[in-house]
This record gives structure tokens, sequence and C-alpha cells, in this order.
């Protein structure tokens, strides 16, 4: 206010220097004033949700954490010692929920694969990541080395694909369907604008019957119905039909939402495109798919997220994922009664994953908006 | 005068000839038997009301329309539906748009070395530095590492008429490139393109600028309902024109 009264400096015409902005009106302080107290509606809800964590959390906090057992031989023990939640059932079982029956022995094996993808996920989504060009062409032979470490042979003892579950099994399902489906939905939307008539509807057809059938009835196709339509004596792994299920499944939804952000990018762009003699695959990679993609990330990474959650339904055909587990383990009559313990930790478990997805798919956006940059 | 004497003088060989060309959308008939021959050098633009199929005729010299009569022959090639003699005669021939049609997801370097790096096979050190030379000759070099959406809208025409000129085209289309301008940059563009005919480019503008078609052009055309219906020096064109429509024309546009 003070400053209000002072004198007033005059400025010549595009001399005036630039001030910082007044008290309040940035940091946080501007941040809580405008989105916590912002108008009496606002300030209304934010007292009540305060109030909500207030009742809420205490309890949370107590059963989750400061009242559980984290180690205790069976259900019994675990009530002796405290109120809360019985993670010793997690605990105890942690390489069945991680690794399902794969042989103990073996399990670095598995480790050392997921570590490698580890590797290459760094690579793929972070631009400025050391080493990246090797890692990127290592990325091609992943899948290769993955399946070879996972199933052996090749002076590795084998194991069957039966003893893959647990996490294992939904992060196997999840990688393959995310990493192949994306591809395929592309050339299916491309396919879907073709103007040639019999690609256009085999694209057409596809996209439609995929996905007008429950990915169940397409598993359970997987499971039975495929050894009828296939040449006797033929034996096709049951995890590798699956993968194949669920990749067709999750790639006519990504066709879709590819083809939604085809149609909008803008009809110049191809126009200029062709102007300039580019060929249609130059074209199409170059100039029109880069920012189809862009505009379809929200629609692509909830495909994503779609397949990666679509995948504990597996367990319908025998497979056993996160949740198979843990409803076989609830069986156990030495653990009684922790289904929310284990429905709760698997679903920590995938809303880590989802998240980290959703999360992902935001930085992308911003990262590649060229419009103007503030 | 001067450009008189051009004509007399130094008429290049045959660019682009069409011949009885017509073209349909649908049962709607656009474009209407319509001959013109362009000579290498020679500057031309084309005016009329909208909806007369100029930009049509243009499009069609690029293969961005399919004719479905007649021929077009540009700079020896026959456009027909072979795609090689497609491409062959995009390579030769540069185009600038209404509406820029920038890709917004390259900078503007990337936008203008694109086409050499993936068409011509330029290696990408060399068309960059050709793309630095344009880029300077449109008069924007420092904005080559920034990306269109981040440029006005005339910046943006400079850059899609370089990124052109870096295929070194021997034809050049404008169709309504200050259309979509605000009034105070149509000028910067319009310099541009004032340049490039005097170096001696092959151009064919439709435009509305007949400023623009005054000091630069060699022929105006004009066009009504798909049909080339006049065409003349610019002089005899804006003093004297022939036929009733065009006089109508020009009334309407010369004297707001």
């Amino acid at each position: 206010m003070s400053n209000a009264n002072q004198a007033k400096q005059h400025y010549e015409p595009g001399t005036h220097p630039d001030l910082p902005p007044p008290l309040g009106s940035t940091g946080p302080i501007k941040w809580v004033r405008e989105n916590l107290f912002s108008s009496p509606t606002n300030i209304v809800l934010t007292l009540l949700s305060v109030f909500f964590l207030y009742k809420i959390m205490p309890g949370m906090v107590n059963w989750s954490i400061l009242d559980a057992t984290f180690l205790a031989a069976d259900r019994n023990e675990c009530r002796a010692l405290d109120t809360g939640a019985c993670w010793a059932f997690i605990v105890q079982r942690w390489g069945l929920f991680t690794f399902g029956f794969y042989p103990s022995e073996e399990r670095w094996r598995v480790v050392l694969a997921f570590a490698l993808l580890v590797l290459v996920i760094v690579a793929l989504l972070w631009e400025n990541c050391p080493g990246r060009k090797l890692l990127l062409k290592f990325a091609l032979i992943f899948p290769f080395v993955a399946t070879w470490l996972i199933v052996g042979g090749l002076g590795l003892e084998p194991v069957s694909t039966d003893k893959i579950g647990g996490f294992m099994l939904t992060v196997i399902i999840g990688i393959t369907g995310i990493a192949l489906s994306l591809p395929l939905g592309v050339l299916l939307a491309l396919g879907r604008q073709s103007n040639l008539p019999i690609i256009k509807y085999a694209c057409v057809g596809f996209i439609e019957f995929i996905r007008g059938v429950p990915l169940i009835t397409l598993l359970f196709v997987a499971s039975t119905m495929l050894s009828y339509f296939l040449p006797p004596g033929t034996n096709f792994n049951l995890l590798l039909r699956v993968l194949i299920m669920v990749t067709l499944f999750a790639s006519a939804y990504m066709a879709e939402v590819i083809r939604g952000g085809l149609q909008a990018v803008a009809k110049g762009q191809t126009e200029a495109a062709d102007a300039m003699g580019l060929k249609y695959w130059p074209a199409m990679r170059l100039i029109v798919l880069p920012q189809a993609l862009k505009i379809s990330i929200p629609g692509i990474v909830s495909t994503f997220i779609g397949l990666y959650k679509d995948s504990t339904l597996v367990i319908i055909i025998g497979l056993l994922d996160p949740l198979g587990i843990g409803q076989a383990s609830l069986a156990d009559t030495k653990w009684q009664g922790l289904s929310t313990e284990v429905y709760l930790f698997v679903a920590i478990f995938f809303f880590i994953s989802c998240f980290a997805m959703s999360r992902y798919s935001l930085y992308l956006e911003r990262k590649l908006h060229t419009g103007h940059v503030r | 005068m001067d450009s008189e004497q051009r004509a007399g003088q130094e008429l290049g060989e045959v660019a682009i000839t069409i011949r009885d060309m017509h073209k349909w959308y649908g049962s709607f008939h656009v474009l209407k038997d319509i001959n013109l021959e362009v000579h290498s050098g020679e500057r031309i633009v084309v005016c009329g009301p909208s909806g007369s199929g100029k930009s049509t005729m243009i499009r069609c010299i690029n293969r961005l329309e399919e004719h479905q009569k007649g021929d077009i022959i540009v700079d020896g090639v026959e456009l027909t539906n072979d795609l090689k003699n497609i491409e062959a005669v995009r390579r030769e021939v540069g185009m600038v748009f209404q509406h820029f049609n920038l890709f917004p997801h390259l900078t503007v370097l990337e936008n203008c070395t694109l086409a050499p790096i993936w068409v011509r096979k330029t290696p990408k050190a060399e068309a960059e530095a050709t793309a630095m030379q344009y880029l300077e000759r449109v008069k924007i070099p420092e904005q080559a590492g920034k990306f269109p959406g981040q440029l006005s809208g005339g910046q943006q025409q400079r850059v899609a008429i370089a990124r052109s000129l870096c295929m070194s085209p021997k034809i050049m289309l404008f169709d309504e490139p200050t259309s979509a301008l605000d009034p105070e940059m149509i000028k910067e563009v319009l310099d541009t393109m004032i340049q490039l005919a005097q170096e001696g480019m092959t151009m064919i503008c439709v435009t509305h600028e007949m400023g623009f078609a005054k000091t630069v052009a060699d022929r105006v055309i004009f066009m009504d309902e798909g049909q080339i219906i006049e065409q003349n020096k610019p002089d005899e064109f804006f003093n004297n024109p022939q036929n009733e429509r065009t006089q109508l024309f020009l009334s309407q546009i010369l004297n707001h």
C-alpha cells in the first residue's frame, strides 16, 4: 500500500523496466489461495476434505503399518502379535507372488532378464541416457535374450512355461502386448485408410471382429479351441497363444485410437509431403505418424493400461497371475481370512505400474508440445 | 516495358504444357478445356473470383489433384497414373500453400532439410548448409532452431518458401501465399517472391495481390467458372481488359 502513495516515477515510452510481480501473486501462497481458498465453495470443499482425511488416515495408517505384522509363521501368530494387517503372509510367499512356480535355483535368470528389461526401458524412455545408442541396439535383440533366459535351452536348464506365474507373468504379458500392439495398431490404422480395397476391408474386418468379442472368449479360443483348428500334432505353447491373443486384442483398440490421431493431422501436411516428392512410407513415418501418435498419446496409454490390467484374465484359463496366486494361497488353511491383504497388495502393484505409465505419458505430451513454449 | 522485352527476347524452352485439360469433382465440372503453355523463366499470375478453379488448376500441375481428360506435361514428363512420373515432377516443382503447411513437430531447419535428405539423398551437413543459405535469403536465419508454432505468419510463409527452394525446383507454384496473412505481413512475403522472380524462377502464382502482378508478372491469366477467360501482359490486362467478366472482376477488386 505504501508504494502506491509514493510519487510515481515517470518513464519515457519504451523505457519502462521489468518489475518483479507483486507479493502473493506467485509461489506457494498464490497456489494455496488459487487452489484451496478461491471461493466459498472451494473453502467448504477444502475443509471437508481435510476433515475426511483426518477421519480416515489414522485408521488406515494404524491398520496397514503401525499395528501390522510383517513376520509370523501363520495367521494365528499374526493375530496374537498385533491387531492390524497381517503382511507376514505376503512376506512369506513373496517368491511365489513374484515368480510363480519358477524353480527357485533358476530365479536369478528371471532377475537378470528383468534387470536388462529395466535398462532397455530406461534407454527407450530417457532421451539423455548415457550409452543410449548401444542400449537401443540391444533392445532389438532383447526379446530373444529374455526368452532364452526365461525358457532356457542352449546351455541353460529348460523351464516349462507352465511354471511362469505371479508378477513375472503380468510383466511378460504386459510388455509383450505393449511392444507388439503399437506397431501392429499403426499398420492396421494405416491399412484401414488404404486406397486398396482388399487391404482396407481386411483391416476393417479384423478390427471390428476383435473389438466385437470379449477378451475372455479369445483367451478360451487360445486355450482350447485353437487345437481343433491347428493341424493335429502341433503343440503350440499356451503362454505363446495367450500372448498372441492379448496382442491382437490390444492392437485392434490401438488401431482405432491411432486412426483418430491420423484424422486429426491436417490434410495440408500430407499435401506438403506429397508436393516435395516424398513417397508414402517416408511421408507417413517422418511427417504424419509423429503428429498422429503425439495426438493419440492419452488414448494409446489408456489402451496400454487396459491391456496390462486385462492380463489378470488369464486366470480363467489356468495361468497364475498375481491374483491367481493370491486366490490359490488363500485356500491355505494356515492363512485363511486374509483376502483384504492379498487384494490390497495386488492392487498396489498394479496401481504403481499403471500410475507410472500415466505420468510418463503426461511428461511425453509436455515434451512433444512444440507450439508456443512458454 | 521491361517485361515486354523479356517476353519478346528470351522465351525459354517450354516448362509446362497443359492441353485440353478437364477435371470433374464427382459430376461437377471444375476445369473446362484448359490450355496453357508456360516457358521456363516466365512469371504467371492467375487471378479470378473464388471458386473459379485457379487453385485446382495449379494443384493439377504437381498432381495434388488428378485431371481426368487432356494432357499435362511438366518439364518433359507427362503426368499419368504412373507414380514414377508423378514423383519425378514433384521433385522439380516446388509449392507454397495458403496455410504454409509447415511440419509443426520439426524445427525450421529440419523442415527445410527433410526433402533434400529423403528425396534427393543429400548428405545431412550439405542439406543444412543449403537450408541456411535459403533461410538467409528469406531473411530469417536466426529462427532456424525454432519450431514453426513460435513464428509469425509472415515468417512461417517465408520458411515455407525457403523449404521449397531447398529442393532447387525448376518451377514454383504459389497457391494464394498471402491470403492467410495479417496485412502487415503480406509485404515481407511479397518481397521474397519478387526477389525470387527477379532471379529468373519460373513461377505460377494464384494471388489477389494485383500490385505483385503489375510488378513482376509476364502474363496475367483470368479464370472464371473453370475456364481461362483471358490472358495478357499485365499492362494490357489491367488497362484494357477485353472480356466483360474480367472488367467486372477488376472493377470489384481495384476500386475498394
